[in-house]
């Protein structure tokens, strides 16, 4: 059909009509943005803003540390719980049966969650950032913007794709956001978001290892560290980030489902009451 | 071709057969009412029509196309009401009409499908501040947005007051006369008779009983009440009027010749002199026969 509307413009406008959504859901938009900006405030409250001279390089802030590991914590909540509890509760209330049963293209609509969840996951990351740099002094090396940009990416969209698999297998709306905050707080405090331990026991180690968050928050690190001088690229870590990322996509792709599963059961409680 | 045409249909849930072999034929341009108790059937047999459900056996139609199939020409070509209202509550009844709208390749204006539903005052609220019955319009302007020629109501006037029905229901005479097919389900009988070309009952999961509501259960033969107060001296009158008042403390006899009993019983009274008061002639309503069919399936 020729005036038929193009799957792109639709899932830009589903991009838009998320974002709005989100904003005005403020409780979701005050943990996506301003929880981890509270962090950044009470760490250097609590620790000091201590100023290290490195030879050679200048004089850094610990800030310059911790702003990037809450930034892309900031971006993996952005777009794993947002998205996860985003998708279980409009399950829930039947808004994804009405998308379903208009002609919306599934593609429009993953596209428009995923999008989504990175743009929102980008203010909340340069936010961070921003505060950083006007705040606490944190410096930033435009030569290593490009491999904190890849970084990024691949980290908000491994987290997107987890957040799609979240919201495919949380049995309930109301049920996600703890089985959100249950697997991903204890999953940073394994990835040196909050702490940097130097010489982690085996099982932190190996959790760090194998999940994403840790790869992204060091590479995110790496491009903003003034310890080292190389062009932060971490193709290892980017490698890592894209495989849970597709793996989530996977998961999605098998277990997605468009229509509320408590009316089913309650229909069918409701049916062998009056059966029996 | 039909724009509905269903053979053979059958869903179960695990143990429990929901719908045990519906045939139904629905021709373009027909207003249909399925009627039916809860957990009949209907809303299972609706899901199944609209692509929301699939069936077990069967074979489904619908405008030439398999339900099952989500096929996107499919889906633009119909309009659903839901019978849960599903409506996303952070966006404005424009916003979302426009959200929806924009999925259509020919949809209505947006302002016209508020002017429609009769939400115009309220076209740049928030869902979540509107009442319920608000949200059903919202629900009903994303069922016609895109302009559908196949349009599922599924319960559409449940919880509204009387002045919102008549209106929804201009609006549904209005769609019909536009050449919209419309599928309703529905529990009040009166929307069955005020809409519906066409009705059929379902009960335990199977079409009960089918036709036009003036026909429905064979009400178009069935024979009228006659009911009137109790003269002074009824001891002569004609025979079949001579039974004891209801609690209402009227005479009231089902005849199957009205003309014949009216004309014994005015002729007996005028001959008389008596005046027979609140005499009326009254045909079972949809409701009475639908009852009954129900009824009987209950029991039987």
């Amino acid at each position: 059909m020729a005036d038929r509307p193009g799957i792109a413009g639709l899932a830009f406008r589903q991009l838009r009509y998320e974002n709005k959504v989100f904003w005005r859901t403020p409780i979701a938009a005050f943990f996506t943005v301003f929880f981890p900006l509270m962090f950044l405030v009470l760490f250097s409250a609590l620790f000091g803003n201590e100023v290290i001279e490195i030879p050679g390089r200048g004089s850094f802030s610990v800030a310059q540390f911790y702003a990037p590991a809450l930034a892309a914590f900031a971006a993996g909540s952005a777009t794993y719980t947002n998205i996860g509890v985003g998708i279980a509760f409009a399950r829930d209330q039947g808004i994804l049966k009405r998308f379903r049963g208009a002609p919306l293209p599934a593609p429009a609509f993953m596209i428009g969650k995923i999008g989504s969840g990175i743009w929102i996951a980008f203010l909340a990351s340069s936010l961070m950032l921003a505060v950083g740099v006007v705040a606490y002094d944190v410096s930033i090396d435009l030569e290593r913007m490009p491999a904190a940009l890849i970084t990024f990416l691949l980290g908000a969209g491994s987290f997107a794709g987890l957040g799609l698999a979240l919201g495919s297998l949380a049995p309930t709306g109301e049920g996600s956001p703890a089985i959100a905050n249950a697997t991903y707080l204890p999953l940073a405090f394994a990835s040196d978001v909050f702490i940097a331990v130097g010489d982690p026991p085996a099982v932190l180690d190996f959790i760090g290892k194998v999940f994403p968050l840790k790869h992204f928050v060091n590479a995110f690190q790496d491009a903003f560290n003034p310890l080292t001088t190389d062009l932060a690229f971490r193709p290892g870590s980017w490698a890592v980030m894209a495989a849970w990322g597709v793996f989530g996509a996977l998961i999605a792709w098998r277990f997605f489902r468009w229509q509320p599963r408590h009316r089913t059961r309650k229909s069918r409680r409701e049916r062998r009451a009056e059966a029996g | 071709m039909s724009a509905i045409e269903v053979r053979g249909l059958v869903k179960s849930y695990g143990d429990l057969l929901a719908v045990d072999g519906i045939d139904l034929t629905i021709e373009a341009g027909e207003v249909f009412a399925l009627l039916g108790p809860n957990g009949a059937g209907k809303t299972t047999t609706v899901e199944i029509l609209e692509g929301h459900r699939e069936r077990d056996a069967g074979e489904v139609r619908v405008l030439g196309f398999d339900p099952a199939s989500e096929s996107r020409d499919f889906r633009e070509r119909i309009g659903i009401v839901l019978q849960s209202t599903s409506v996303i509550p952070e966006l404005t009844v424009t916003e979302l009409i426009d959200l929806f709208g924009a999925m259509y390749p020919r949809p209505r204006k947006t302002g016209e499908v508020i002017e429609i539903v009769g939400l115009t005052d309220k076209a740049h609220a928030r869902v979540k501040t509107l009442s319920g019955g608000q949200v059903r319009r919202v629900d009903l302007a994303l069922g016609i947005v895109g302009d559908p020629d196949l349009i599922f109501l599924d319960e559409p006037t449940t919880g509204f007051d009387p002045s919102a029905r008549r209106n929804s229901w201009s609006l549904i005479q209005n769609l019909r006369s536009l050449g919209k097919t419309i599928l309703l389900t529905t529990h009040y009988m009166d929307e069955a008779q005020n809409l519906a070309d066409r009705v059929a009952v379902i009960a335990g999961g199977t079409i009960i009983a089918e036709g036009s509501p003036d026909t429905l259960g064979g009400r178009a033969g069935a024979g009228a009440k006659i009911s009137f107060v109790r003269p002074e001296g009824a001891a002569d009158m004609p025979g079949m009027f001579r039974v004891e008042p209801g609690h209402d403390g009227l005479i009231s006899v089902n005849v199957d010749d009205t003309t014949a009993a009216l004309h014994a019983l005015t002729e007996w009274a005028v001959r008389r002199g008596i005046k027979l008061e609140r005499l009326s002639v009254t045909r079972p309503s949809l409701e009475d026969v639908y009852l009954s069919i129900t009824g009987d399936a209950g029991n039987g």
